[in-house]
């Protein structure tokens, strides 16, 4: 079922209810992160001091291509301060030169035989201090034997093109893997007999998720124990511990991550980077603590990146506008080494879903990824394992069809949609969506913008020469990674733990494997077990970010931590209060059938007046006395949850741009989003994840590219080169929802941290594409700046890659 | 070399390398690690302090340059247990995610309410535009910075007046 009605009203704010308004449970709260954060006093990774830390700077190659011929550092470790410089020679020696990457790939922690990228890794300073570790660096002296790099992602298997991983074995050309999903035969029988066949290159330029937090890590080996405590900006903690623990032999239980509060992450921080690797091994070498801390041009040329992708698009349909068939050849850029972050059996992520929120009769999807001379990466931005680049491609196609036919964008929709009753709907490459509404968030989404007004709005300017665009996107996406028997991640399943312990006076403590990085984990945390239990959000500590203290689980990403997380989170609740139902019958001499609960206090049906609270029963079940027989005494309870299914979030969104004739600037004049990701835990914090997404959508449109010159230079190095959206380029985002609970989420909620992000950017585009109609315009690729917008109106459009 | 200067108020004296940058300083030798590190090209503003009540971008000011001025950061908006509304702002409007942009996004939001009590969002949205945030989109900080303006009571933290 899908409900439609307003959120709750706010108070010039989203919403955030006061302090004497708190839901017991879900709604506005205010969250539990802020007083820290609001005051200065939040504890990121670069705060953390320890007594007798040295400072670690990296040195990285200025080609994209090299052999390195010889590295002379005995200037730098002549320098007063410095106390270890380590190359790539150095640590093969112990067998650490090289590391596994999250596809099985490898990838160098330091280069030995050559450079693969601009900026790759090539040696490490330690220091005593910031400075004089960067000091140091420049006194290295490295020679290197240039070799043409691999730039061109169309000409990396070409037979001329030099081989980039010449370190794997018997490795002959450029390729990583092939990759298919759909019926190719059946797709091939539609395309045939279609009325109408659109097919459009459509280029995803690499971008970056740049957070404003770089990445870095404080490394702490105690000599003795061989204790190793890692301050590290990372999203996954726990998959990082094991993974230390496989490859550096270090044993798991001398390993604890610390991921500590966490300036961003969205994608970023999954990856285990060089630099966290060379502080690990800097500290067992040097028996001090060892700090990395990257700075913005290290973030931008050297981690994990996103997108990148070519994709060919080919859409069939009748004439009236019922699509039958879409199909995709792929040519993805993974970069110098495979560290797309995905789970195992998806080298695509899940790009599978590029049918999107229709439906048709075939699909089919063929793809090649190689490497290139570029930084790796590519799971990143906010992409739900590539949905991102899965949505662009369907909600651009379908675009241009509604071109072809001379219709209208939205009409095109509503009129392919899957349709309510189709739940649980199989897509034709496999994937259950298990529940969505799609016409009413759609229909909102229009009431919102007065869609009619605006494309009448649209006629009158056009008639005047002004460019004005209404551009639409409808995106559903696939989070919550995810059932264990499909999906894992290095061989360690995607299942999440939870722990909930309630004290004897009735208050809480929650231990999560999830991390936030912004998400605002200890605010929605507390919610749910408050719901679940009764206990007020600020009677619940929630721990997460610790392996020492929480319970195994893979981390925060793919928006899967509410999905997953969430899940777990309610049920452990759930768990405990069974429990507490059975003490209660004892406290209230009747049987556990005639028992109701009252979020928060159990009562004898019948007889209201006999009730016990939680914390009553929290008392008694730490108390003295006896309890209800072959029961043992305390109130806590643990989990591991492993989802049946991803959830499917979906959204309408909307729009509206106004372009200068003159200069091709283009103007965001208004974006409407209505959401659904089932259940609202905190509707504050979801609006507020919604926007933050959206401003990416903008940016990625409109501003954001890494790219690079014919000799693998990175044109993107700082923030002066990549460009962020900020709010002169962003409009007041206006949103709304409809809500259609997940059937297979025990509190029915979906992900949503990741789904403005994905649907945006088509919107964005195709309202900049509406706006050039005039000019006959079906497609130009982002990122549409003025330069690039200008281009199109001329008639010179060019790929940007 | 020698600096003196003022921080939240408090006088400071230290031995700094002349190159030190400001952000460093007040991190790494006072131990203010509300101010935050980000670019170094001066484009994201996470490391925005005020000096004598005007933001400044503290990864390209030398410590050298902040000698002998007043100095305020995140640590210093707080006066006896009182959050400054611009703190408050933030709160009750979600203007902030992982709170990593958040402290130099609210000493420019003091420096202009200081300067402009009643400002438009257009003049908010200005006063921002040297910072960037990546979790907000913006409006809720405009709606903070807005709240903060409708709910101001004496506060001149980090005004040179």
């Amino acid at each position: 079922m899908t409900t439609t009605e307003p959120a709750p009203p706010v108070d010039g704010a989203l919403g955030a209810a006061s302090d004497e308004e708190r839901p017991i449970g879900f709604g506005n709260l205010r969250r539990k992160e802020d007083p820290r954060l609001i005051r200065g006093m939040g504890h990121f990774v670069d705060d953390v001091q320890l007594p007798g830390m040295l400072h670690l700077a990296i040195l990285r190659s200025p080609m994209a291509h090299a052999k390195i011929v010889s590295i002379d550092k005995s200037a730098a470790e002549a320098h007063p301060k410095v106390v270890a410089v380590i190359t790539g020679e150095d640590l093969a020696a112990q067998g650490l030169a090289w590391m596994p990457t999250l596809s099985n790939d490898v990838q160098a922690v330091l280069a030995t035989d050559k450079v693969r990228f601009q900026h790759q890794e090539v040696a490490f300073v330690v220091a005593e201090d910031r400075y004089s570790a960067r000091d140091a660096l420049e006194l290295i002296e490295v020679d290197y034997e240039w070799i043409d790099p691999v730039v061109d992602v169309r000409k990396t298997m070409d037979p001329e093109t030099p081989i980039i991983r010449d370190d794997l074995e018997g490795k002959t050309d450029n390729h990583i893997f092939d990759w298919e999903t759909g019926d190719e035969a059946a797709t091939k029988a539609v395309f045939d007999n279609a009325d109408v066949v659109v097919k459009e290159e459509i280029i995803y330029p690499r971008v970056h998720p740049a957070p404003m937090e770089t990445c870095g890590a404080v490394a702490d080996v105690e000599r003795v124990s061989g204790q190793l405590t890692l301050w590290c900006t990372t999203q996954a903690p726990h998959a990082h511990r094991t993974v230390y623990a496989l490859v550096a032999g270090l044993p798991e239980h001398k390993i604890r991550v610390i991921a500590p509060d966490i300036g961003g992450g969205f994608g970023n921080k999954v990856p285990i980077y060089p630099g966290y690797v060379c502080a690990i091994v800097a500290s067992l070498v040097i028996g001090k603590p060892v700090k990395w801390m990257e700075d913005r041009t290290e973030n931008l040329v050297s981690t994990g990146f996103a997108r990148d992708y070519v994709m060919e698009a080919e859409i069939a349909a009748t004439k009236e506008g019922k699509i039958q068939a879409i199909r995709t050849n792929v040519l993805a850029d993974h970069g110098a080494f495979n560290g797309v972050a995905a789970p195992t059996k998806y080298p695509a992520g899940f790009f599978g879903v590029f049918t999107g929120s229709y439906d048709i009769d075939a699909a089919y999807c063929k793809m090649q990824a190689v490497y290139t001379n570029k930084a790796p990466g590519g799971v990143a931005y906010a992409c739900s394992f590539r949905i991102t680049e899965a949505v662009y491609l369907v909600e651009r196609i379908v675009d241009c069809l509604a071109y072809e036919l001379e219709m209208d964008p939205a009409e095109l929709r509503l009129k392919n949609f899957i349709q309510p009753e189709q739940f649980p709907y199989e897509s034709k490459t496999g994937w259950v969506y298990d529940s969505g509404n799609y016409e009413p968030a759609m229909r909102k989404a229009m009431d919102m913008a007065g869609y009619e007004e605006l494309r009448r709005e649209q006629a009158e300017k056009r008639e005047r020469g002004e460019l004005m665009g209404i551009g639409i996107s409808f995106f559903t996406e696939a989070v919550g990674a995810g059932p264990r028997k499909d999906m894992d991640i290095l061989g360690l399943g995607m299942a999440d733990g939870c722990e909930l312990r309630i004290h004897p006076t009735g208050k809480a403590v929650v231990r999560l494997s999830v991390k936030t990085q912004g998400q605002g984990h200890e605010t929605t945390f507390a919610q749910i077990i408050s719901e679940e239990t009764g206990i007020p959000p600020e009677d619940i500590d929630v721990i997460h970010g610790d392996t020492d203290n929480t319970p195994f689980g893979l981390g925060t990403y793919g928006s899967r931590s509410t999905p997953v997380s969430g899940a777990a989170a309610a049920l452990v609740a759930r768990k405990v209060r069974d429990k507490a139902q059975i003490i209660a019958s004892g406290m209230l001499e009747a049987s556990v059938a005639d028992l109701q609960w009252d979020k928060g206090s159990f009562s004898v049906a019948g007889d209201p007046e006999k009730s016990v609270t939680i914390q009553d029963i929290a008392m008694k079940a730490h108390g003295a006395g006896d309890l209800p027989e072959g029961l043992e005494g305390g109130l806590e309870a643990q989990i591991c949850y492993n989802p049946d299914n991803l959830t499917y979030p979906f959204g309408a969104y909307i729009c509206v741009v106004d372009i200068d004739p003159g200069t091709a600037v283009v103007k965001v004049r208004r974006f409407i989003a209505v959401d659904d990701c089932g259940t609202q835990i905190n509707p504050m914090i979801i609006e507020g994840q919604v926007h933050g997404g959206l401003a990416d959508g903008v940016g990625m449109a409109m501003m954001e590219m890494i790219s690079f010159d014919e000799d693998g230079n990175c044109l993107g190095g700082s923030l002066m080169d990549y460009l962020i959206p900020t709010a002169l380029e962003t409009p007041d985002w206006e949103t709304g929802h409809t809500v259609t609970p997940s059937p297979h989420h025990p509190i029915g909620a979906k992900g949503v941290g990741e789904s403005a992000t994905v649907g945006s950017p088509p919107a964005v585009v195709n309202a900049i594409v509406d706006a050039l109609k005039p000019y006959g315009i079906r497609h130009a690729d982002m990122p549409l700046t003025p330069s690039r917008v200008w281009e199109t109106m001329q008639g010179n459009h060019t790929p940007p890659i | 070399m020698q600096v003196n200067m003022t921080i939240n108020g408090a006088e400071v004296s230290e031995e700094i390398e002349p190159r030190h940058l400001l952000v460093h300083f007040l991190r790494d030798q006072v131990g203010l690690t509300g101010t935050h590190w980000g670019c170094d090209t001066s484009n994201c503003g996470t490391c925005v302090v005020l000096i004598d009540g005007e933001p400044v971008k503290s990864c390209t000011t030398l410590a050298a340059m902040a000698g002998g001025h007043e100095v305020t950061t995140v640590e210093g908006l707080e006066q006896d247990g009182v959050l400054d509304p611009v703190q408050e702002g933030f709160m009750q409007c979600h203007g902030l995610q992982c709170g990593f942009c958040t402290p130099g996004m609210m000493l420019t939001a003091r420096a202009l309410l200081n300067n402009n009590p009643n400002p438009s969002e257009g003049v908010i949205r200005e006063a921002i535009s040297g910072q960037i945030c990546r979790c907000t989109g913006y409006s809720t900080i405009v709606r903070s910075i807005q709240w903060a303006a409708n709910h101001e009571s004496a506060v001149t933290i980090g005004s040179s007046s």
